[in-house]
Parts: C-alpha cells; structure tokens; sequence
C-alpha cells in the first residue's frame, strides 16, 4: 500500500490519537482512527478509545505529519547513549510526593 | 387522569423513546460502514439504553403496580408503547439513520434542557444527569448531517431523500395530551410548543449549512403514537426484543 492510500482511502484520513489520562501528565499515543476531517477525527477518537474514562484531553495528528526515525538510523541515534549513565538523575535524591518523575 | 396517571404516561412516553431508538441503533452493531461509526452508533444506543431503565424504572414505581423495568421493556404489545414513530423508523441507509437521530436529538436535547427545572424531583435529577450524554449526541448528529450533506452529490443526494421521507415523523414529537396539561399546571414539564420552536431554529441552521432543504408536505404530519397507534416497524422491533425474555421469562444474566 502506497503512503498515499494510507492516508486518504474511502474512510478519510488516518489520524493518530493522543490521550492525556490526568491533568498535568503527557499526552500517550493510544491508536488511529479515520475521519474527514479534524473536528469528526477527535469525534471518532472520543467514541473509540475513552469509552472507559480513559482520558481528559484528546489530541488528534494527521498520521502523515508525523515523522519518524528508520531502523538503519536506530544505531547512531541511540545506541550512544547506552554507557552514559552519569545522564540519569540517580545522584539526586528525589523529594517524597513528586509524581511522575 | 390523576396526577400520578399522567406522570406514568410522560415517563413511559420518554423511556420508550430510549429504548426503542436504543434498540435500532444497537442493529448497526458489526455492520456499520468503518469500525469508527459502527462505535459511535453503539455508544449512542447504550446512553440511550441506560436511560431507557431509568426511566422505565421509575414508571413502575409511579404506576405502583409492582412492574419492573424488565416487565414493561418486554412485557408490554405494540399498543401499550408510547415512543413517538420517529425512532422506530427503519435503520435504512446510514443517511437515515443519522437524520432520524439528528431529528430527534434535537427536540430530546432542548426537551431535558427544560426539564432540568422540573418540579418532580425525579425527572429534574434525570435531566441533569442525561443532558451531557445528549449534548454530545446532538453534537455528532448535526456533524455528520453538515458534512454529508454539503459533502458529495452522491452524499448530498442520499441526506436530502432522508430528510424527505423522515421529515413527516417530526411532527408528533410535539403532540401535547391531557397528561401534558396536568403536569404543565404542576410545573413538572415544558410546553411543548416552546421545545418546537427551539428545535426548529436548530433544524433550520443545520440544515441550511448542510445545503438540504425542508420538505413541503403542505402541512401534512404522521401522527398516533401518543395513542399507540405505530408503523408497521414497531411489531418487528418488539418480536426481535422480547423473543428471548418472553421465551424464557425467568432467565438471568
């Protein structure tokens, strides 16, 4: 299948979705739905993915904005970072009650 | 008519509304055209189920003769329904279906809207809790009216044969009886003359983004179930709803 036909078939456009489950956290990827427009997509992403107060925020993207790295790329672009542990923040001591850290 | 007779028949009237849109919409369930509105339909049909044994709850317990949401839902024939005949219109295409829901969504939202200042404490805590379910529905409904009917011709053609054949079933959503009288009086219900005249501001705007226009029956309007008079539909719907309790009349979850 073409990017294209992806993209836009019969169905509308593929969107990806974006569920914030509480205030204050990040938005998580949660799947895709199809929609004409952005307005139906956010629609359609309220009826498929938070049926079971999954989330308080939606946040839908046309899936052919998004760009993403290769696997010939994974190497020089993560693999640098395996044997510098000096990066995680495990010299400090972290407050009691700080969420999602 | 007593106070209570008339509170049975309004109750009875709006929960049999619920239960039988509920029950049409619940038929697009795996045959709907992308996995997307098939969820949309579903989800609708469930608010709408929930409401439904609300609804039919509390007419049990104001008619007082000891009949349970079950017992009216299954146990009751054609004549004994009061749901108006819009929503026991066949599923049709999806452009009938999404008319006949964009048709009634409108009256129901601007109906609980009033309701919320109902005087019977029952249909007020109802309004308030149902009112967010329906403020989406009407939301969704006019979306995709807007969208297929100012879509293709194709789209454009099949909204505006929707809104032709289903346009004669709005009519009777505003039919007042001596029930509506009494609890008007009681400042338990809006007159429906008021819901009318809101729903056909709405009506009117949507449609006109939509580029669909009104059809002229000459005043013509489908009218009987506040009587219980129904289509031909209403038998079918019960004979698939009611088979399996009547059956088996006993059965549990």
């Amino acid at each position: 299948m073409s990017e294209d036909q992806t993209n836009q078939s019969e169905q509308g456009l593929l969107w990806e979705v974006f569920i914030q489950s509480k205030p204050g956290i990040p938005h998580k990827h949660a799947g895709s739905v199809h929609a004409h427009d952005a307005e139906m997509a956010l629609k359609a992403a309220r009826d498929v993915y938070t049926r079971r107060r999954e989330g308080v925020s939606l946040w839908v993207v046309p899936s052919n904005m998004i760009h993403a790295t290769t696997e010939e790329e994974a190497e020089s672009f993560f693999d640098p970072a395996d044997d510098k542990a000096y990066r995680h923040p495990t010299f400090y001591t972290i407050p009691e009650g700080v969420k999602y850290l | 008519m007593t106070k209570e007779e008339a509170l049975y028949e309004y109750l009875i009237r709006l929960g049999d509304n619920a239960l039988i849109l509920g029950q049409r919409l619940g038929e697009w369930c795996g045959h709907a055209h992308q996995l997307e509105s098939d969820i949309a339909m579903t989800n609708v049909s469930l608010d709408l189920i929930g409401q439904a044994r609300m609804l039919l709850t509390e007419a049990g317990e104001v008619e007082g003769k000891g009949r349970t949401e079950d017992v009216l839902a299954f146990h009751r024939n054609e004549f004994d329904f009061r749901n108006n005949l819009l929503v026991e219109m066949a599923n049709g295409d999806f452009a009938q279906t999404i008319t006949r829901q964009f048709f009634f969504d409108g009256f129901y939202y601007h109906l609980l809207q009033a309701l919320k200042t109902s005087k019977n404490e029952f249909l007020q805590a109802f309004a308030l809790k149902s009112i967010k379910e329906v403020t989406y529905h009407r939301e969704l409904s006019a979306d995709f009216v807007i969208r297929l009917g100012d879509g293709t011709e194709v789209s454009h053609e099949k909204m505006q044969h929707a809104v032709n054949l289903l346009w004669e079933y709005t009519g009777e959503l505003f039919e007042m009886t001596e029930a509506d009288e009494i609890l008007i009086a009681e400042g338990m219900v809006p007159d429906l003359n008021d819901i009318k005249a809101l729903w056909q501001e709405d009506v009117k705007a949507v449609l006109e983004k939509a580029t669909l226009t009104i059809p002229d029956t000459q005043g013509y309007m489908a009218t009987g179930s506040r009587k219980g008079n129904h289509t031909e539909y209403l038998g079918y719907i019960l004979a698939e709803m009611q088979y399996y309790p009547r059956m088996m009349p006993d059965a549990k979850w």
